[in-house]
């Protein structure tokens, strides 16, 4: 069963490309402010982690989710 | 901090589209001139968008029976159909709609959209589960956020991923509602139906199609994507609206789950809503029947679908893989789609510009619908007004 660090280190890997311009990521980045993700980048990325561990996210908690942490912690919630 | 602040994105877009001098979204049509020309901001168009599919706005019978409704039974129902808001009418065009898709149960609606986001958001409920194509109509996903179930999409048509996702519901598949649409709105490709009702029979769960954009095009009987499958009986919910092949406004719900006339009292979206008022039932009535007695508009529906499609893809366009009354040019570049869109509307042609979220991908849309009521040469002349986009482009 994946733990938080498992999914964190996951979003990091998804979340490369994403980091520009020197930024660093960590658990406090913020997916749409900080690094300017669209719905879209953030469904793909949603799915890339569901292929990676075969779950299904529900987009229910979405709203709930602003940063790199709110997503990790959302996914081991979601695999208990 | 304002209410305001999460507009700024369309504020923006709005500003720019006004200091470029066009306004895609806010183009009016001053006069209809039939089902397939008007002027729209001053242009004599041919409308190249608007679902008119079988062409039946201006039909003769249907004009006729909503006159007299309307002298009959006035402008409007003023109330919602478990009040004062049901008509004989209204039942009548529910018995006729069950007859029609061959079904026990059906509920008529306001509008389409109150169908979809109705059904969705009261079928699944806390607890359940919605699998939905991630392509599906706004309706759709509004309605679902709203019902409270858990919300997981599948990739577009990917019936492997759809499969994928029952098998990791394990036994919650048993209370999980699919949904997928007949013709998809945007790109008008079908949904595998055969596959995905060969999944639902294997794991479990209940079914609903979206069959809007694809009524009165495909199947025998043209009840759309899931009789030409032959996968009615795997079919729990059909859902659909009147406002394109039907060429009015509403919407329905079919159904063999004698459930539905309970579940009718559960949906807000019915209960709290004024009915469809008697003309539109009166001249959906009549579209349903010639819909029925004139299977000649199919034809010419699909020749004309055949016939933009060639023209286009002729082209070197990019146009939707799959060829359908729906035929959607993909635009990589977003401001070279707003360009396009006006160049078409002066050249004649009046086209759906669709720009992310709207579009599925992150590309633009020009997306054109074609009718039973237009010409061989009207469809031609709207191939003629891309190819001299691209001539101007090309010189440009």
């Amino acid at each position: 069963m994946p733990d938080y660090n498992d999914f964190l280190n996951r979003i990091y890997e998804v979340l490369k490309p994403f980091a520009k311009h020197g930024l660093i990521l960590n658990e406090d980045s913020e997916l749409v402010t900080e690094l300017g993700l669209t719905s879209l980048q953030v469904m793909e990325l949603i799915e890339q982690i569901e292929d990676h561990f075969d779950i299904s996210v529900p987009l229910n908690i979405l709203p709930d989710i602003r940063t790199i942490q709110d997503l990790a912690k959302q996914l081991e919630k979601l695999s208990n | 901090m304002s209410l305001f602040d999460k507009f700024q994105p369309i504020i923006e877009i709005r500003a720019e589209l006004e200091k470029a001098g066009v306004m895609p979204f806010g183009a009016v049509t001053e006069k209809i001139l039939s089902p397939t020309e008007a002027i729209v901001n001053g242009h004599k168009v041919i409308l190249a968008g608007t679902n008119n599919y079988l062409g039946l706005t201006f039909d003769p019978e249907c004009i006729a029976a909503a006159k007299q409704a309307v002298e009959e039974q006035g402008t409007g129902t003023t109330g919602s159909r478990m009040a004062n808001g049901t008509f004989a009418e209204h039942v009548k065009l529910e018995q006729e709609l069950a007859a029609f898709f061959d079904r026990k149960h059906s509920i008529v609606f306001s509008t389409g959209y109150a169908a979809t986001m109705g059904m969705g958001s009261t079928l699944a409920g806390p607890g359940d589960v919605i699998l939905m194509d991630a392509d599906s109509h706004a309706s759709i996903y509004d309605g679902v956020r709203l019902g409270g179930a858990d919300m997981v999409r599948f990739r577009h048509n990917d019936t492997a991923d759809l499969e994928k996702r029952l098998r990791r519901l394990g036994e919650r598949a048993a209370n999980t509602l699919i949904i997928v649409e007949g013709i998809y709105s945007m790109m008008g490709d079908q949904a595998p139906l055969k596959e995905i009702a060969a999944i639902k029979r294997e794991y479990g769960g209940m079914l609903m199609v979206d069959e809007a954009h694809s009524l009165g095009m495909l199947g025998a009987h043209g009840r759309g994507v899931a009789e030409a499958a032959g996968v009615e009986d795997d079919v729990d919910f059909v859902v659909g609206t009147f406002s394109k092949s039907l060429g009015a406004t509403g919407g329905y719900c079919v159904s063999n789950h004698p459930e539905l006339e309970a579940v009718r009292f559960a949906i807000r979206s019915y209960i709290f809503t004024a009915s469809p008022s008697p003309s539109v039932i009166a001249s959906t009535r009549v579209a349903l029947r010639l819909m029925q007695e004139r299977p000649q508009l199919r034809e010419r529906l699909w020749e004309n679908a055949h016939r933009l499609h060639a023209g286009l893809k002729r082209l070197g366009l990019q146009v939707s893989p799959q060829v359908s009354p729906v035929v959607a040019v993909t635009i990589k570049n977003r401001d070279q789609a707003i360009a396009w869109w006006n160049e078409l509307l002066q050249r004649g042609a009046y086209v759906n510009l669709v720009m992310p979220p709207a579009s599925p991908t992150r590309d633009s849309l020009l997306r054109c619908s074609v009718s039973a009521a237009h010409s061989i040469e009207q469809v031609d002349r709207i191939v003629e007004a891309f190819a001299a986009l691209q001539t101007s482009a090309a010189v440009g």
